[in-house]
């Protein structure tokens, strides 16, 4: 018996072994002495001490107006985001569902920007939002509407947001036919027998069976916008003037552009506290409002 | 009417699938031309098809190699997070007990830190590694994989998890009894089962492995090491205002991207509902 525990043991290690050693080195570790980071001040150069300042850095963080501001950005950010992308996505998802010829051309098309990275897609759209934009201004006249979009703080922003949206609404719009294709025919049949309208059909029985699905979506959209990087380094690098600098950058730049690794470090832990704290209580309010059929 | 209705509507939804893709028509059409005609009209078609730029921007990108950097790279790494996690994820199911619920409960947790918290003590992770035991972690391949490897084992190990708790256990406990070890139980007779779900992990990991920049910027400094995002964001630093050469170079890395994807449509949309779901 216990050899042949043992023996089980030794199975057990063998297969779980390799990834846990891997996990913990690459995951574990450097969380655990990333929270330790975050009490010293040290600028990064191994010769040079790590002097140990206490709360100092968070102290120092929420007197940082940089980071204040890129706080801001990335609420301002977030909340656009959330919005754009799930609507995008469920119109999207809406349209492509009703059975059309060229149903699934069209979704083939809407999801694409998915898959290319965010660090060229951020690149493409600086042409656009440059270029093409100032084009379409002085051949259209609408030059309130196409101008450079990158030179001015709240534009870059909203920007920023319409790439993100270019590129998370596909995403979402295919979490959202799955959702959409597994409420039965025979629902909709029944309300429309009924007499209910289109608009009634849609805000009483397929957007609450649908929760499940906006669930997902907005965790999804919610902790990927929190924590952008990508498109905001091609797109705007974070100007005009750090206006639209959000969290993800602004720690990297605390740490590798200034040398701030114990302040940097503060930053990024907070930042996980954040996030953490935000997509938790959003799953938990979304999981309350989904209803069982 | 009700016919000609539906043939509006579909007309309409292909026009508005166009209209939402017109960057990277913006982007084909202005690869084309050269810099005094992409200033005169940025939008219209391109008055000569010549591909030289798309042969320049390749030459500065070294596009070829940092595509085989890429390709090396993310297939190694989704292969050994798929066979490690599968394994891992199949014990935990198995051996249900408390230390298999505290790793389970270990992997999903720190599926919340973002790569922004952990990447700078994780280059002193790995230094500490290259100095002490001598391991190359930093500016090579294999370092890098390694690290892909940890960040994407997590939600690998939830998926695969989720997974093998409906697989029904009757087959493997008759290979047990026909004197199959545990290795072959698991390979023979557990891993072919997981097909889809292997599909979909591979799939995931594909598309974040490919376009990853951050990981890759902090590990590799070599120039013949860049994967793709690498060699692009260097590409942009050197030639900010060339907008033409720029079009080529970023059309250059969507190609790859836009293969993959007409051939493995079905199963990327399948992979990405079965992933989101839970």
């Amino acid at each position: 018996m216990s050899t042949r525990y043992r023996k089980e043991r030794a199975w057990y290690a063998l297969f779980t072994l390799p990834l846990l050693i891997i996990f913990t080195t690459v995951v574990i570790i450097p969380f655990l002495i990333g929270i330790g980071y975050s009490f010293v001040s040290w600028d990064g150069i191994p010769a040079n001490p790590k002097v140990f300042v206490g709360f100092d850095n968070y102290v120092a963080l929420f007197k940082d107006e940089r980071f204040l501001s890129s706080a801001w950005h990335t609420i301002e950010f977030t909340v656009l985001s959330l919005l754009l992308v799930n609507v995008l996505g469920l119109v999207f998802s809406l349209l492509v569902t009703q059975k059309l010829r060229g149903s699934n051309v069209a979704r083939t098309m809407f999801f694409m920007p998915n898959l290319i990275g965010g660090l060229i897609l951020g690149y493409i759209w600086q042409f656009v939002f440059t270029d093409a934009f100032k084009t379409v201004g002085e051949r259209t006249g609408l030059d309130a509407v196409f101008f450079n979009w990158l030179i001015h703080p709240q534009s870059a922003l909203y920007a920023t947001v319409i790439v993100f949206a270019w590129q998370m609404a596909g995403y979402t719009m295919i979490i959202y036919i799955a959702g959409l294709q597994s409420i039965p025919d025979e629902l909709n049949e029944a309300a429309k027998v009924d007499g209910a309208g289109r608009w009634h059909r849609l805000t009483k029985i397929v957007f609450p069976l649908l929760m499940p699905s906006f669930t997902i979506c907005l965790f999804l959209t919610l902790s990927n916008a929190f924590k952008m990087f990508d498109v905001n380094l091609s797109l705007t690098k974070g100007g005009p003037n750090n206006a639209t600098e959000l969290f993800a950058m602004n720690i990297y730049n605390e740490i590798f552009g200034y040398g701030h690794y114990g302040l940097g470090q503060a930053k990024a832990i907070v930042f996980f506290l954040l996030v953490a704290a935000v997509t938790l209580t959003q799953v938990i309010i979304t999981k309350r409002r989904e209803v069982q059929l | 009417m009700k016919t000609s209705g539906r043939t509006v509507g579909s007309v309409l939804l292909v026009l508005l699938a166009l209209v939402f893709l017109s960057p990277i028509y913006l982007m084909l059409v202005n690869s084309f031309k050269d810099r005094a005609e992409l200033y005169r009209n940025a939008l219209a078609l391109p008055e000569s098809f010549s591909f030289q730029y798309y042969s320049k921007a390749a030459e500065k990108m070294g596009f070829l190699t940092a595509f085989g950097n890429s390709l090396y790279v993310t297939v190694v790494s989704v292969v050994i997070v798929v066979v490690l996690a599968s394994m891992t994820a199949w014990m935990l199911v198995r051996t249900d007990d408390r230390l298999s619920r505290f790793l389970f409960l270990l992997f999903v947790s720190t599926m919340l830190i973002p790569f922004q918290t952990i990447m700078m003590p994780l280059m002193q992770v790995m230094d500490w590694i290259r100095t002490h035991l001598h391991l190359p972690m930093l500016n090579t391949h294999e370092g890098l994989i390694y690290m892909n490897v940890g960040f994407h084992a997590s939600m690998a190990v939830f998926l695969f998890h989720g997974f093998i708790k409906s697989v029904p256990v009757a087959l493997e406990e008759a290979a047990t009894l026909d004197g199959c070890s545990k290795f072959g139980v698991f390979w023979r007779i557990v891993f072919p089962m997981l097909k889809t779900i292997t599909i979909t992990v591979a799939i995931l990991d594909v598309i974040s492995l490919w376009n990853d920049y951050l990981l890759p910027s902090l590990t590799l400094s070599d120039k013949g090491l860049r994967t793709i995002p690498l060699s692009t964001f260097y590409f942009f630093g050197e030639f900010t205002i060339q907008w033409n050469l720029a079009m080529a170079g970023l059309t250059l890395t969507i190609v790859p991207v836009v293969i993959f994807y007409l051939f493995s449509q079905k199963y990327i949309i399948k992979g990405i509902a079965a992933g989101a779901v839970k």
